[in-house]
C-alpha cells in the first residue's frame, strides 16, 4: 500500500459548505479560514487582522500568552514598524541564494546522506532532518557548526512537549541560551546574526537586548518544525515514489518545481492566527471584533478552486500559487533557506539514493477543534539503499 | 532572440537579450535588482513583479486567471503589473521596456 506518505485534506467538507471551521483553544476561540480566496485576503488586511496586537503570543494557536512575553520580530509587529524590521533583516536571509552558501549547504547534506546510506535502518525525524535542520541553521546564523551538536541534543520538543500541550521549561531552554549567546555577542563581537544584530538600527534606534531576541526565537521557532516536517514527509513520499526520484535524477530541471509542489502538498505550517480589530465578516460569516481568525495555508493548498486535482502530488504543475511560506506582510522570512534545504536534499537524494524502504512511522496528528490533520510524523523508520 | 530593457528603483536601464525562458530567469540569471523570482516561477511569490510601459501591452499580452489573481492583493499593482515569470521570452516581445517593482 502506498499511503504511508499520503497528507490527506480533512477541510475539504468544511472549506466547500462553509469556507471557515471552529476550534476551542484555551476560551480564546478561533474561526478557521478554509478557502484560498479568504486565506489571501485575510492575509493582505493587516489592519483588520493583526498580528501585533497587546497580547504577545495570541496569534499562534496554541495561544502562548501565558508562557511568553518577548515579542517575536517581525512576526509580532504590524506595518509600518514591520517594514523597519523586514527591510533590515531581508539581505541577511536571502543569503542561501549566493553560490557559497549553496556548495556549504550540499556539502553538508551530502554528508548525511552518506551517513544514512551507511546504516541499517535511520529513525529519519531525529537521526536526520533534525540533524540536517540544525546544522544548516548554522550556515543561516553563521555561527559554528559545533553549535548544531547543542540543538540537536535539545531534541525535538524543545517548544512543545509530547502531547502537544504548551511547556514554559522547555521553551526556556532555548530563551536561556539566546540570551547568552546575545550577551556573549555584545562582548565580542563576530559575523554572526546576533552580532549583526546587535549593530543595527531600527528608526535610528540599536537594537535592543529584547528586540534581538525576539528575532532570534523567531528564527529558531519558525525554522525548525516546519524544516524537520518539510524534510521528514519528503523522505516518506519518496520511499514510496521512487519513480518520482528517478524522474528528477534523469531531468533535474524539474527540481524547483518538484520542491513547490511538495512544499504545497506537505504545507508544513498548517495555520496561524491573526486577532480581529473590529467586527467584521469573511465568507458571509460574521467575525466579533477582539477574537481570533487562522488562515489556513494547508486547506487553502487544497482548494480546488485554484488547483486541478488538489491531492495528487504532481511536479508538472506550471501555476502553484501555494501558500505554505504564508501571504503578504508576513511572507515567510526564511523561505529562500527552506528553499534552497529542499532543492539541495532533492537533487543529493536523486543523485545517491537508489531506494528508500519505511520500516513504520508514528504519524504526528494536530488536533484543530473539529479537525484532526496528519502534518508529518513523531518517528518514521527508514532503510535507504544505494546503487 | 528578443531585447529586453529593465528598470530598476534606483533608474537605472539595462538591457538584456534572450531567446527562450521566461523574463524572470532572464533577470535573475543576470542579477537585475529587484526580480528575486523566490518560488522560480510557478506564481506564488510575486517577487517578479514588473510594470509593462504602456506602449508594450499589447505585445506582451494578458495575464491568466491566476496570476491576475495574485496581482490583485500585490503591493503597488495598477493596471500595468505582471509577474514577469509568466511571461515566455520569443521575439513577439522584442524590444518591451519593463519597470521593476520593487
Ligand atoms: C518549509 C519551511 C517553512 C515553512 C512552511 C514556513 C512557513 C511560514 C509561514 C506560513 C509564515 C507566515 C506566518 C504568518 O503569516 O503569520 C512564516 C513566517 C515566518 N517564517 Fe517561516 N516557514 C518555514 C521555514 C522558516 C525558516 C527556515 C525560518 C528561519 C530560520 C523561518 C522564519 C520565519 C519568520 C521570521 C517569519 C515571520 C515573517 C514576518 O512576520 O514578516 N521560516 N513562515
Ligand atoms: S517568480 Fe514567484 S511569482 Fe514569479
Amino acid at each position: 500500500m502506498m499511503d504511508k506518505s499520503k497528507l490527506s485534506d480533512p477541510f475539504e467538507k468544511a472549506r466547500v459548505e462553509k469556507g471557515y471551521g471552529h476550534m476551542d483553544d484555551q476560551n480564546d476561540p478561533v474561526t478557521i479560514l478554509l478557502r484560498h480566496k479568504d486565506v489571501r485576503k485575510t492575509a493582505h488586511n493587516w489592519k483588520t487582522f493583526q498580528s501585533g496586537g497587546e497580547e504577545v503570543g495570541r496569534i499562534v494557536i496554541p495561544s502562548e500568552v501565558k508562557i511568553r512575553d518577548t515579542r517575536q520580530i517581525p512576526f509580532e509587529v504590524d506595518p509600518p514598524l514591520h517594514k523597519e524590521f523586514r527591510s533590515l533583516l531581508d539581505g541577511w536571509f536571502k543569503r542561501p541564494n549566493e553560490p557559497a552558501y549553496q556548495e556549504k549547504l550540499h556539502k553538508q547534506i551530502s554528508a548525511l546522506v552518506d551517513e544514512v546510506l551507511n546504516k541499517d535502518e535511520v529513525e529519519v525525524v531525529r537521526d536526520f532532518s533534525l540533524k540536517l535542520q540544525s546544522r544548516a541553521l548554522t550556515l543561516l546564523l553563521n555561527t559554528p557548526f559545533s553549535e548544531s551538536e547543542t540543538w540537536i541534543s535539545w531534541g525535538t520538543h524543545v517548544f512543545r512537549s509530547e502531547g502537544e500541550s504548551l511547556d514554559a521549561d522547555k521553551a526556556n531552554i532555548l530563551y536561556n541560551y539566546i540570551d547568552e549567546r546575545i550577551i556573549e555577542a555584545a562582548k565580542n563581537p563576530g559575523e554572526d546574526l546576533y552580532s549583526v544584530l546587535l549593530g543595527s538600527e531600527v528608526n535610528g534606534k540599536k537594537l535592543t537586548h529584547e528586540e534581538v531576541k525576539g528575532i532570534m526565537i523567531l528564527t529558531f521557532a519558525g525554522g525548525r518544525d516546519t524544516v524537520i516536517n518539510a524534510l521528514t514527509n519528503s523522505i516518506a513520499y519518496f520511499s514510496e515514489h521512487p519513480k518520482s526520484l528517478h524522474a528528477i535524477k534523469e531531468n533535474p530541471e524539474m527540481i524547483n518545481n518538484a520542491v513547490e509542489e511538495l512544499i504545497r502538498y506537505f504545507a508544513p505550517l498548517t495555520h496561524m492566527g491573526r486577532v480581529v480589530t473590529e467586527d467584521t465578516q469573511v465568507c458571509e460569516h460574521a467575525i466579533k471584533a477582539d477574537t481570533r481568525v487562522s488562515l489556513c495555508w494547508a486547506s487553502a493548498n487544497r482548494d480546488a478552486a485554484v488547483f486541478e486535482n488538489p491531492n495528487e502530488v504532481d511536479f508538472d504543475r506550471k501555476m502553484n500559487p501555494h501558500v505554505s511560506f504564508g501571504f503578504g506582510t508576513h511572507n515567510c522570512l526564511g523561505a529562500t533557506h527552506a528553499r534552497q534545504i529542499m532543492r539541495t536534499l532533492l537533487g543529493i537524494l536523486a543523485e545517491k539514493v537508489a531506494s528508500m524502504d519505511i520500516i513504520n512511522t508514528d504519524e504526528n496528528i494536530e488536533e484543530l477543534g473539529e479537525f484532526d490533520r496528519k502534518v508529518g510524523y513523531n518517528a518514521i523508520t527508514v532503510k535507504f539503499n544505494k546503487y | 532572440m528578443a531585447k529586453i530593457t529593465f528598470i530598476t528603483s534606483d533608474n537605472e536601464k539595462v538591457t538584456l537579450e534572450g531567446a527562450s525562458g521566461s523574463v524572470m530567469q532572464l533577470a535573475v540569471n543576470n542579477g537585475v535588482s529587484g526580480i528575486d523570482g523566490d518560488c522560480g516561477g510557478v506564481c506564488s511569490c510575486a517577487t517578479c513583479h514588473v510594470f509593462v510601459a504602456e506602449k508594450d501591452l499589447e505585445k506582451v499580452g494578458d495575464a491568466s486567471e491566476i496570476e491576475t489573481d495574485m496581482l490583485e492583493l500585490a503591493d503597488e499593482a495598477n493596471e500595468f503589473s505582471r509577474l514577469c515569470c509568466q511571461i515566455e521570452i520569443s521575439e513577439a516581445i522584442d524590444g518591451i521596456e519593463l519597470t521593476v517593482a520593487k
